[in-house]
């Protein structure tokens, strides 16, 4: 029972890590927190699921809500950073809010308020491990956030996009002066967080067969906790901490009561900011030591 | 008035003075997103007292009291560590509080809870009157200078000798105690209360209606509650268009209007007002 709980947890936690990362990519480099990432989120699982339901193919719609949520990231870019700098710094989280109110209320008049069951090709498929019971898409969700972890991790670290990165999160002046293209790179980053951040809601659809309007907000916000026990801006901390959130979550489901999460999940966070504001694995380390 | 003004006005009275519980740590630099959370601690201390035949008055500065407490616990140790961090502080702190309403039986739990004393849209306008004087008797004196300051330039201003987080927490603090007499508005006038409606949403509107207003004078807020409570209101017609124009109209304003709607530019334009040289 308890080692089933634990699985269930670590499976859930590959979504709530694409989702972390995303958040931890805009603070890490920009220190900003992006608003829009749930609705990138929502667009990821709502566009997949109304492609599935007109009969294409799997690979097609996620293809096709990828680009949805990519596109939708450079356009955020442009309203929440391009246009914008010099600015304070609350402007671009109030302009990323215009856009989480703008995409959610512009589904809900294209696919209406409740919520639809994603027509996944693979229903609940599942196969037993030693008296464990897996579901496969859960398993292959799972999968992929971790290869597109890795991914992230790579890039950031090793190309060129990373290195620009890297010496934006340091001073985005003086990498300027240096030669970096700052307006490519970032939006190059955004780039990143949308697909990481639309991936992150075709998986919750194909893992747990069910799309809303609103189904960005409560993953945000737990994600937004995995970022902070984790360290913001650190691209390990956003998966080890997602694990112990989403840890948290299904064990005190289980044991407590479905009501106490939210106290446990929040008052960890809370807990958490107010005596480790740097996380357990270090605040933008990675994306700022390793020059 | 008819049913309809009267609901609609003290949704009004309620959001402004929302606006400027967000209002006050905009001023400085800080944004609070847990505005729901001290409206909630306002709102249930307000009604519990008055359930004991505490008298409305009294139960509504008990609940202002109880958030402004909670609003120091919270930013006295979340202000060494600014910006972000306390963003997620707040925001965390009203979702525990919101969830830990929802498990407390004794305060409704997820049935909602019935408050005793109802409150009529004249005494609200009042005490809205009252907390609009304070802001903006406070911005006049030395400690509103210390705000503009602090969010201005920060550094600057340690440097000439102000004690930048004193002015930081004593702003979110007041901000907090803003929220506690919003949320017992709305407890007294609607005499239900759900933990739900303290969600996330709420504090966020608040927090745009402060900045979408202006923060440059303390009659900002004002402006954009009034314009962003009651222009969605009269598109009532358009359903669910209106919303997806008020994103725009975010989006839009922040991008032409940073400064918010109402800046110290446009009063001095304004062709009443006799030119400075």
């Amino acid at each position: 029972m308890l080692a089933q709980q634990l699985v269930n947890g670590l499976l859930l936690g590959g979504i709530y890590a694409l989702v972390a990362l995303a958040f931890s990519l805009t603070i890490g480099i920009l220190n900003f927190l992006n608003f829009s990432i749930p609705a990138l989120f929502m667009l990821g699982g709502i566009v997949s699921c109304a492609m599935l339901s007109k009969g294409y193919g799997i690979g097609l719609s996620v293809a096709v809500a990828l680009a949805v949520t990519g596109g939708a990231s450079l356009i955020i870019e442009r309203f929440t950073f391009r246009w914008l700098k010099n600015s304070d710094s609350h402007i671009p989280l109030v302009s990323s809010l215009g856009f989480l109110i703008l995409f959610e209320n512009l589904v809900v008049i294209y696919f209406g308020s409740d919520a639809v069951g994603y027509p996944s090709p693979f229903g609940g498929a599942s196969i037993r491990v030693a008296k464990l019971l897996l579901s496969l898409p859960q398993l292959a969700s799972f999968a992929i956030s971790l290869a597109l972890i890795v991914t992230c991790y790579v890039v950031v670290t090793r190309t060129k996009l990373g290195r620009g990165l890297r010496s934006i999160a340091e001073s985005s002046v003086i990498s300027e002066m240096l030669g970096v293209d700052v307006g490519r790179t970032v939006s190059g980053m955004y780039l990143i967080s949308g697909l990481l951040a639309g991936m992150g809601g075709a998986l919750f659809g194909i893992s747990y067969l069910q799309v809303s309007w609103d189904m960005g907000s409560e993953v945000a916000l737990k994600g937004i906790s995995a970022m902070v026990l984790g360290g913001m801006g650190n691209i390990w901390g956003a998966l080890l901490g997602a694990m112990i959130i989403a840890g948290v979550e299904v064990l005190t489901i289980s044991y407590v009561s479905s009501e106490a999460v939210n106290v446990v999940v929040y008052g960890l966070l809370l807990l958490l900011i107010l005596v480790m504001p740097n996380g357990l694995l270090g605040d933008r380390a990675i994306l700022v030591e390793r020059m | 008035m008819s049913g309809y003004a009267t609901q609609i006005a003290a949704i009004l009275i309620i959001n402004v003075v929302a606006a400027y519980a967000a209002y006050m740590p905009l001023a400085c630099g800080q944004l609070n997103l847990g505005i729901a959370g001290f409206m909630a601690i306002g709102a249930y201390t307000s009604a519990v007292l008055n359930g004991h035949g505490v008298p409305l008055g009294l139960s509504i500065l008990g609940g202002a009291c109880a958030s402004t407490i909670a609003g120091l616990a919270v930013s006295i140790p979340v202000l060494r560590a600014r910006g972000i961090y306390l963003t997620i502080a707040t925001l965390a702190f009203s979702e525990v509080v919101a969830a830990v309403l929802l498990n407390v039986n004794a305060l409704g739990g997820a049935s909602g809870f019935v408050v005793n004393d109802h409150m009529s849209v004249a005494p609200m306008a009042a005490v809205m009157v009252l907390v609009l004087a304070a802001v903006v008797w406070l911005s006049s004196t030395r400690f509103g200078l210390c705000m503009t300051a602090v969010r201005n330039d920060g550094r600057g201003t340690a440097v000439f000798g102000v004690k930048v987080r004193r002015v930081e927490i004593a702003a979110l603090t007041i901000g907090a105690g803003f929220a506690g007499v919003a949320g017992a508005l709305y407890a007294h006038h609607f005499n239900y209360l759900e933990a739900q409606h303290f969600n996330v949403l709420l504090s966020t509107y608040a927090v745009l209606y402060a900045l979408l207003g202006g923060l440059q004078t303390p009659v900002g807020p004002l402006i954009g509650a009034l314009v962003f409570t009651l222009v969605p209101e009269f598109l009532r017609s358009t359903d669910q268009w209106r919303y997806v124009g008020f994103g725009v109209c975010i989006i839009l304003l922040m991008l032409l209007r940073p400064e918010g709607l109402l800046t110290r530019r446009l009063i001095h334009d304004l062709p009443f007002r006799r030119r400075l040289a």
